[in-house]
């Protein structure tokens, strides 16, 4: 290593996180707000789907199973996941690269949008007027004010990103030469994916939704607008993912006392991710008439590719733990396992998260096996796997991540009682998923359909067998909602009563004698450009086969919902 | 950029393991034809009886051959229409000897439904605008749920019949011999 280059490295491992003033804090702390309102809000009407499909419940006052159902499903897996998501990712930026005033009244405007966007989607839902689940399939048609609240959410993250690029592109400038932090460079990298996807569920909200429920249009084209809802819809999970994957290498470290594994891996596999993750949609649509069956496949072997990026963080994360753990003095095979902080909450949370990740990865990969998909589409096993991905992995991280954030930033301390109720919160959301994940993935293999509410199919011994998993699910439900609520508590403890003090954000550093990172990982054009041209290859001639051959398109149907 | 020696070895043995399963996924789907369904065939949901096959007369199953039966079904919220029995009443059990090939034909008439003869490898989506169609051999006698499984509507819970597959017992003497 050159002794310049070595010099620039210490220079960078010396360099002082900022500190967050007042005004930014208040701004990352309404996302939050909006973020856990969501997960109470969302885990009730989970309860109230569990309770439902056991069989022994209904609903009072008319409300309709599937009122509830797109209620949990928009307020969970887009409402709460991008307000944390975008209220973190400022934080990370506000701490290492800094926020101007400019930039925090920006802020502020991607909040305003984003919740009014929220209010409209929910008001339509909650008068009962878009009964059309999260992923709003067509023809099924819901009032105008669910796809106009739905875009203002999503105008609302291109405020962010606009916002977040040039927090970045300031610091660039300022730092020249200097590799971009760990934490802005993955930020930078997500919020590219999310805008590069979410122009597609942009083009058919905007361009064949809203016109045709206002009724300026007659019809709509169904097989284009799924296929672009899941060029969006696939890319959104890892949207979810790539943040918890930001606390796993360069939070984490620093929480259980070690290092970096390696700057330059976690840079490599965030640029995968953004190659990988968006020329996937197909495995969503696998079973689907209109699409070529070879595009299907190739779409598959690229849903592939992007497994190589995480099994190369599941890679670093064991093989920092080992390194930390052996450096506290641990001796053998497995004694390092013993040295990690299992009283630390803000440890355990996120490292349950990662175990989960394990059968949740390996369902993934079932689900994108082109054929093998058949056998599981939509049946109740899906359900169960992205309860595991993003309610297990994804949440428990975010939770993880809430534990010092929120005190953080309202100037509070995590106290050993909240360590201990939070350990406790783990626990409960562990069994508590086991139960019911486990039973929905069983309940899958069996046939049972997702997305239904309690039926017995005319009384068939298939839908007798089914009736008991849906029991277990209903014990598995109850217990998450219990441990929702224990993280309410907590989150309006470190909110307000938590005593006064300063706690940490912790931020992980390399190891002094680290390989540089080489310059060429911070070379946008070429990053965005392979994306596009991955994009362009995948989705080209089959976009152009559905457009040309389609059939007659549909008219809106609102009278069967 | 530095790779550590164990990554490097679980990284080729994960990579390889990928490979592995996708040369078996393509050998399963390109070889043995076992792709999804996908058959891009279009039809005009609001005149489905301008094809054939899904003329009122001819849903339901069909005989085609020894040991081959056509089933074709026009799916609309919240039923399936397989026909009517010879006094009229709509039908909502289909009989299929065991170990004959079956060729399922679907089509919606209103929006999107699913069609899943539960625990079975039949499942596809049913859009509107296309013919859904996936050919199997079911092999294992028992009564099966047929059911939707993509939410259509307040109804969806409640559009099902059943598929029976029944023991031929001189089809089992041939199986036999």
């Amino acid at each position: 290593m050159s002794l310049a280059m070595k010099q620039q490295q210490n220079e960078e491992i010396n360099l002082t996180p900022l500190s967050i003033a007042k005004p930014e804090a208040k701004l990352y702390l309404s996302f939050m707000y909006v973020a856990f309102i969501s997960l109470f809000i969302g885990g009730l009407m989970g309860l109230l789907q569990v309770l439902v499909r056991s069989g022994d419940f209904e609903l009072p006052l008319g409300i309709g199973y599937y009122q509830i159902l797109t209620l949990h499903g928009v307020i969970l897996a887009l409402v709460l996941t991008t307000f944390f998501i975008i209220g973190f990712q400022y934080s990370l930026l506000g701490k290492t690269v800094g926020m101007s005033d400019k930039q925090r009244k920006l802020g502020w405007l991607s909040f305003w949008t984003m919740t009014i966007g929220t209010a409209l989607t929910g008001t339509a839902i909650l008068l009962g007027k878009a009964n059309v689940l999260y992923t709003f399939y067509a023809p099924l048609k819901a009032h105008p004010a669910f796809y106009i609240g739905l875009a203002l959410v999503v105008v609302g993250t291109w405020v962010a990103a606009l916002v977040n690029w040039h927090q970045v592109y300031v610091w660039k400038k300022a730092h020249p030469n200097q590799k971009t932090p760990l934490l802005a460079f993955m930020v930078t990298i997500n919020m590219i994916m999310w805008v590069i996807c979410s122009l597609g569920v942009a083009v058919t909200v905007l361009v064949q939704f809203i016109p045709w429920s206002l009724g300026y249009t007659e019809t709509i084209n169904v097989l284009l607008s799924r296929t672009l809802f899941w060029y969006f819809g696939h890319p959104l999970v890892y949207f979810w993912l790539l943040p918890a994957y930001m606390a796993w290498y360069a939070i984490i470290p620093k929480i259980i006392g070690g290092k970096i594994f390696s700057d330059s891996l976690a840079r490599l596999s965030f640029i995968l991710f953004l190659f990988f993750s968006i020329p996937v949609g197909f495995h969503h649509q696998l079973t689907e008439p209109g699409i070529d069956p070879t595009w299907k496949f190739i779409q598959v072997v690229l849903t592939f590719m992007v497994i190589v990026p995480s099994l190369m963080t599941a890679f670093s994360m064991f093989a920092m733990f080992e390194t930390t753990g052996r450096k506290q003095g641990a001796t053998g095979l497995f004694d390092w396992f013993k040295k990690l902080p299992w009283k630390d909450v803000r440890f355990v949370a996120p490292f349950v998260g990662m175990l989960a990740f394990i059968p949740g990865g390996a369902g993934g990969i079932i689900n994108a096996s082109h054929q093998l998909n058949t056998l599981v589409h939509n049946t109740i096993w899906v359900t169960g796997h992205f309860h595991l991905t993003i309610a297990t992995t994804v949440l428990l991280t975010f939770f993880g991540i809430a534990y010092w954030l929120i005190p953080h930033l309202t100037g509070r301390k995590l106290t050993p009682k909240i360590h201990k109720l939070g350990i406790y919160q783990t626990i409960i959301w562990a069994v508590g998923m086991l139960i019911m994940s486990g039973a929905m993935h069983i309940q899958g293999l069996l046939g049972g359909p997702r997305r239904s509410s309690f039926s017995e199919y005319g009384g068939t011994e298939q839908a007798a067998e089914w009736a008991g998993y849906q029991a277990a699910q209903a014990v598995g439900g109850t217990l998450l909602f219990i441990g929702i609520v224990l993280m309410i508590y907590i989150f309006m403890d470190l909110l307000a009563f938590a005593p006064k003090g300063e706690e940490e954000f912790p931020i992980a550093e390399e190891e002094e004698d680290a390989q540089p990172t080489p310059l060429w990982m911070e070379n946008w054009k070429l990053w965005i450009g392979i994306t596009i041209a991955l994009i362009l290859f995948a989705y080209t001639i089959p976009m152009i086969d559905i457009i040309q051959n389609a059939p007659p398109g549909s008219p809106p149907f609102d009278n069967i919902l | 950029m530095h790779l550590h020696k164990y990554e490097k070895i679980w990284l080729i043995f994960g990579g390889a393991s990928l490979v592995l399963f996708l040369a078996i996924l393509g050998f399963g789907a390109f070889y043995l034809g076992t792709h999804p369904q996908s058959h891009g065939v279009t039809i005009d949901p609001e005149n489905v009886e301008a094809n054939e096959a899904f003329q009122r007369e001819n849903l339901g199953i069909t005989q085609v051959d020894d040991d081959k039966y056509i089933v074709n079904v026009v799916a609309s919220a919240f039923n399936y229409d397989l026909g009517s029995d010879e006094e009229g009443n709509a039908v909502s059990n289909i009989e299929i000897p065991k170990g004959s090939t079956v060729l399922f034909q679907v089509v919606s008439k209103d929006v999107i439904h699913g069609f899943n003869v539960a625990g079975t490898n039949v499942n596809m989506m049913v859009e509107p605008g296309y013919i859904s169609s996936m050919e199997v051999q079911l092999n294992k006698a028992g009564e099966y749920t047929l059911l939707c499984n993509e939410y259509c509507g307040v109804g969806h819970h409640m559009m099902h019949a059943t598929v029976e597959v029944v023991d031929d017992e001189s089809g089992n003497e041939t199986a036999a011999e």
